[in-house]
């Protein structure tokens, strides 16, 4: 196994999913498939060699200090499942 | 055992750029909820970051300020974690290849001058801000709902961190002190602690005196007040010394300070350890401040408040130099002849008292109070200071000898006076207050200094409110 | 009477140019189509009734926002939301007056080489109904295919837009990355998302590749391409200096009938005047698919953390706080293939796996960038098939998830690259299209088209389904 039914929880409470018992086991399977795969990029050694995050070589991209209109209120809370007044309303932290 | 508190403090600082880091929405304070948002800082699907120009320049005049050097190279990254003031699931944020790297600031102090040295300035964004609603003043401690305003997420913030060179609670102190005012000089940041715009966590740890260890650190989140935080600080070392001197060891917490009881309940010490996933941004490319721009920044550099305590401090004391000049009345200092110590004082307790503003004031006139001040009644004195920033203000008028104190006297000097400017007593009856220092100015003038103040003072009261 | 299933974009523009057809016209004979045949193939999600525009209508794949109109990347998590603002291609399209005909079906949030793995059931092959169209763009090639739609937008991560091109005989592009806005593109992994046309014709897809194309400021990733988009007309490949890359065309998987096919076209090529030879990509082959699926997950797993029942989309109440909210909310509202990735991509970035998995696989990126670029020093152009396999069963590889994903093993390794594709459909296998792939170095979408259109024209291949003639 790749990876282990507990690393599985632990990534799964990292990205917030509460996952029944029958995906823990099934994602554990699959999971340890895929990272057997993957693994292969630790086949090079690559010590002399620089990351690549960005496929194009840009800088400096920025926008200037300006105001633009933001969006009316209505707008902003079209989409909320639910709300108070003019607020998103969540469950308690 | 003497013990030796090592302090280091982590900074945010808001920078008051017109709009937010990432999106054009305008940076606002007092707006009504969620009026002050788009579809980037709501984070909506597909939305993507475009960072603020200004944003960028103002982290490099900060770091130039703090002598940092300034990376040629910066990147965004991405911080994930949850919580409902964080609309992305990340914040974006600089991770190991910050804005402003290894500088320092000298804080002088009763002990010397240490050097503090600073880690990091990067460049962030700030969080929404929730209301916690169904509890106590806003708490989170048994909220039933928590209510997101977005107004604020997005907003440039400042993250400094500095190295754990601070010794003690004062140190502290007058760093934060000296650091706020450098950020308002630069005109960067209001950096006002009610307002949020300049928040600060400390770490605190302890260690025999002479060691260079570094022990088991606590840290003090949610200080409202630079006071509250040295106060907080010196409670906190007491703290950890009662620990190890009863053998016990200091455990890793941080410690969440309500402000209404100063108390500080620990918070999330046994939660599961903070993994972040830090990550490069793959929305935004990298920073590369031109050379041209770095330069043209430093030589827009004003002379910084450091250097002016370093200088004011060798006259008086670091703790009146950094007052004087982190309360902007340095100045106004400079240029008042006469007794040094005696300047300095009156500024930093009558005349801050009176709350007058510095850059009005004559420093002339103002040398002539100071060097009378023992002569005349303490009352006078205060009325003088109090009206010592109006124009054309005359120290000699509050000098005289013999007072005019009868009232049957002065009234009809008063009337004459109100009648002669009618115009600035609609303004002053339509909320001008101010001008009352003028009309005082005015009697003086006509009495050649000999009206005495107070009554003056009661006497336009009472006409002017009727 | 307008007979959607052979119109072309161009022809169709004809029509409405000559006064033969008007903007709702050719709308509503699409909608007559769809309503048709869309029963057995669910490429769409949703259509829009009325025209806005006076130019010939155009499906977004589910990802591409426009505003009012319910945008759900194929998940239950997004059900019910509507985007308040436009994505920048939604724009541009609108700005050149191609009304938006409806939304296509995908693999929820793009990941997936088959629609199956859409929420909201899986669209079908219009060349044989029982099997899949490719993904995840498989709902805008059935529409393409199918003659419900005389173009369509996808998006391509890992090869999501000439997978499903292949898999349907049309023609797709993944432009250079950066090229085209991905500004309001429900985001799956943003240093590889871009968007596409996807269309009956080469000549189509420059055309829709025009529109779509050049720097937004909204988009700091994005530029202008250096030069303006070109329609191709020449039809000989004088030349043209054409690479064979040893691994793509030879690797484990690639179905009998797809090779022959590919290695036909490779001949015609030759025949069109190209300068035809072979080389090598040894690790990009070898290492793409393991780099992507470190890479694609990682970003995913960050980029679908705002999916947390606060601002929008579904929301599952939790026993205690806004803590069993997120948990219970991203259970419900994610599928299978999204969880997966995104247990992935937090692993490969978690404290202790970051340097292993992540740090490695963007030092790979960088290796798979510096072998293509050596390959360009010879050649203009790189080709391969651009599937090993043709279109397969539904079902056939749902519950393999790595299977699938070799699904897309000649596709990835130049996209990591950032370098654009094209896939044109070059003969059949088994009766089903076979799709051959054009990779270019970058902004080098003038040659890929005018390589495209030659061979188009010396195929001859007609893009309409045999079933539906
Ligand atoms: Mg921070
Ligand atoms: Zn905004």
């Amino acid at each position: 196994m790749a990876i282990t039914r507990d690393e599985v929880l632990h990534v799964a409470r990292l990205a917030r999913l509460e996952l029944t018992d029958d995906e823990i086991e099934r994602f554990t399977e699959q999971l340890s498939a895929i990272l057997e795969a993957v693994a292969k990029v630790s086949e090079l050694d690559l010590s002399d060699v620089e990351p690549t995050a960005h496929p194009l070589d840009l800088v400096n991209v920025w926008a200037e200090d300006e105001p633009r209109p933001s969006i009316p209120v209505e707008d902003a809370l079209a989409n909320a499942p639910d709300r108070e007044a003019g607020f998103f309303k969540a469950p308690p932290a | 055992m003497t013990w030796e508190p090592v302090i280091g403090l982590e900074i945010h600082i808001h920078l008051k750029t017109r709009t937010k880091m990432f999106c054009r929405c305008e940076v606002a304070y007092s707006e009504p909820e969620n009026t002050r948002t788009c579809p980037v800082c709501l984070a909506h699907p597909g939305s993507l970051p475009v960072p603020n120009a200004k944003a960028v320049e103002w982290t490099i005049k900060l770091g130039l300020a703090l002598g940092c050097r300034i990376a040629e190279r910066a990147v965004f990254h991405r911080k994930n974690y949850f919580y409902p003031d964080n609309p992305k699931g990340y914040q974006i944020s600089q991770y190991d290849e910050p804005l402003c790297v290894d500088g320092r600031l000298v804080v002088p102090g009763p002990d010397g001058e240490p050097e503090v040295g600073i880690v990091r300035a990067h460049l962030e964004e700030d969080a929404a801000k929730n209301v916690h609603t169904g509890s106590a003043q806003g708490r989170i401690a048994g909220a039933s709902a928590t209510l997101v305003d977005f107004n604020r997420a997005g907003t440039p913030l400042v993250e400094i961190v500095t190295r754990p060179d601070l010794r003690s609670a004062d140190d502290a102190r007058r760093f934060l002190q000296l650091l706020r005012q450098t950020v308002v000089e630069l005109g960067i940041s209001d950096a006002e602690m009610e307002k949020g715009s300049l928040r600060f966590d400390v770490n605190v740890s302890i260690r025999p005196q002479g060691s260079d260890e570094l022990r088991t650190r606590t840290e003090l989140k949610n200080l409202n007040s630079f006071a509250f935080a040295a106060k907080a600080i010196q409670r906190e070392v007491e703290r950890q010394t009662g620990i190890y001197e009863a053998g016990g060891e200091v455990e890793q917490e941080t410690l969440h300070f309500e402000p209404g009881t100063e108390s500080a309940p620990p918070l999330r010490s046994k939660e599961e350890a903070q993994d972040y996933r830090y990550f490069p941004e793959p929305d935004l490319v990298p920073l590369q401040p031109p050379a041209e721009l770095v330069e043209r920044v430093r030589a827009e550099l004003p002379e910084l408040p450091g250097a002016r305590i370093m200088r004011l401090a060798a006259e008086l004391d670091p703790d009146t130099a950094t007052d004087l000049v982190t309360s902007g009345r340095d100045a106004l200092f400079e240029r008042v002849p006469g007794d040094r110590r005696a300047v300095a004082n009156v500024l930093m307790n009558q005349f801050a008292a009176a709350g007058v503003d510095a850059a009005a004031v004559d420093p002339e006139e103002f040398g002539k109070l100071i060097e009378a001040r023992s002569r005349i009644p303490r009352e006078r004195l205060i009325e003088a200071l109090a009206a010592s920033g109006t124009p054309g203000f005359l120290a000699d008028d509050y000098l005289g000898d013999g007072l005019m104190a009868d009232t049957s006297e002065l009234e009809p000097i008063v009337d004459r006076i109100l009648e002669a400017n009618s115009g600035q007593v609609e303004a002053y009856r339509g909320g001008k207050e101010g001008l009352l220092g003028f009309f005082v100015g005015q009697v003086m003038r006509e009495t050649q200094g000999k009206a005495d103040p107070k009554v003056v003072n009661e006497l336009l009261r009472e006409k002017l409110s009727t | 009477m307008i007979d959607t299933l052979r119109l072309t974009a161009e022809e169709a523009m004809g029509l409405i140019e000559r006064g033969e057809a008007s903007a709702a016209e050719l709308h509503s004979a699409y909608l007559d189509a769809i309503r048709e045949r869309d029963g057995e193939l669910h490429a769409y999600l949703r259509t829009v009734d009325e025209a806005d525009g006076a130019g010939v209508p155009i499906a977004f794949k589910d990802v591409i926002s426009s505003r009012g109109v319910e945008t759900t990347a194929g998940s239950k998590i997004l059900e019910g939301y509507v985007p308040v603002f436009d994505s920048t291609v939604a724009t541009r399209c609108r700005e050149a007056g191609l009304p938006l005909i409806g939304k296509t079906n995908m693999d929820e949030f793009a990941m997936g080489s088959s629609t199956e793995n859409s929420a909201y059931g899986p669209t079908r092959n219009p060349w044989d109904p029982g099997r899949v169209p490719g993904g995840s763009s498989g709902g805008s090639a059935a529409a393409v295919a199918a003659g419900l739609a005389p173009w369509a937008l996808g998006t391509d991560t890992g090869g999501s837009v000439k997978q499903p091109a292949s898999l349907c005989g049309i023609v797709g592009l993944r432009p250079t990355y950066g090229t085209v806005s991905r500004y309001g593109i429900v985001a799956f992994a943003s240093s590889l998302d871009q968007v596409g046309p996807m269309t009956k014709t080469v000549r189509d897809n420059a055309l829709l590749y025009r529109i779509i194309a050049g720097r937004d400021p909204c988009d700091t990733t994005t530029v202008e391409p250096p030069q303006p988009v070109e329609l191709p007309e020449r039809e000989d490949l004088k030349g043209i200096r054409v690479g064979v890359p040893k691994e793509l065309n030879e690797a484990e998987g690639i179905e009998p009938g797809v090779k022959e096919a590919a290695d036909r076209t490779i001949e015609l090529c030759r025949t069109l005047g190209a300068e035809v030879g072979e080389t090598t990509l040894p690790r990009s082959v070898e290492y793409g698919l393991a780099c992507y699926y470190l890479v694609a997950p990682a970003e995913a797993s960050s980029n679908l953390s705002r999916y947390d029942g606060v601002r929008y989309g579904l929301r599952v109440e939790g026993e205690n706080g806004v803590r069993s909210m997120y948990e219970r909310t991203r259970d419900a509202g994610f599928g299978d293939e999204p969880k997966r990735r995104i247990m992935l991509g937090a692993y490969a970035l978690s404290a202790g796996y970051y340097e292993a998995y992540y740090g490695q696989a963007q030092k790979v990126r960088t290796v798979i960038a510096q072998e293509h670029a050596a390959a360009f020093r010879s050649f203009d152009v790189l080709v391969s098939p651009t599937s090993p396999t043709v279109a397969f069963r539904l079902g056939e590889k749902a519950e393999n998830p790595l299977a699938m994903y070799l699904s897309d093993v000649l596709t990835i390794p130049s996209n990591m690259a950032g370098l654009p594709g094209l896939s044109i459909p070059c003969g059949l296998s088994e009766g089903l299209p076979v799709g051959f792939q054009l990779i270019g170095p970058q902004f080098s979408e003038n040659t890929l088209f005018h390589v495209g259109h030659a061979l188009e024209r010396a195929i001859g291949f007609d893009v309409v389904p045999g079933r539906l003639q």
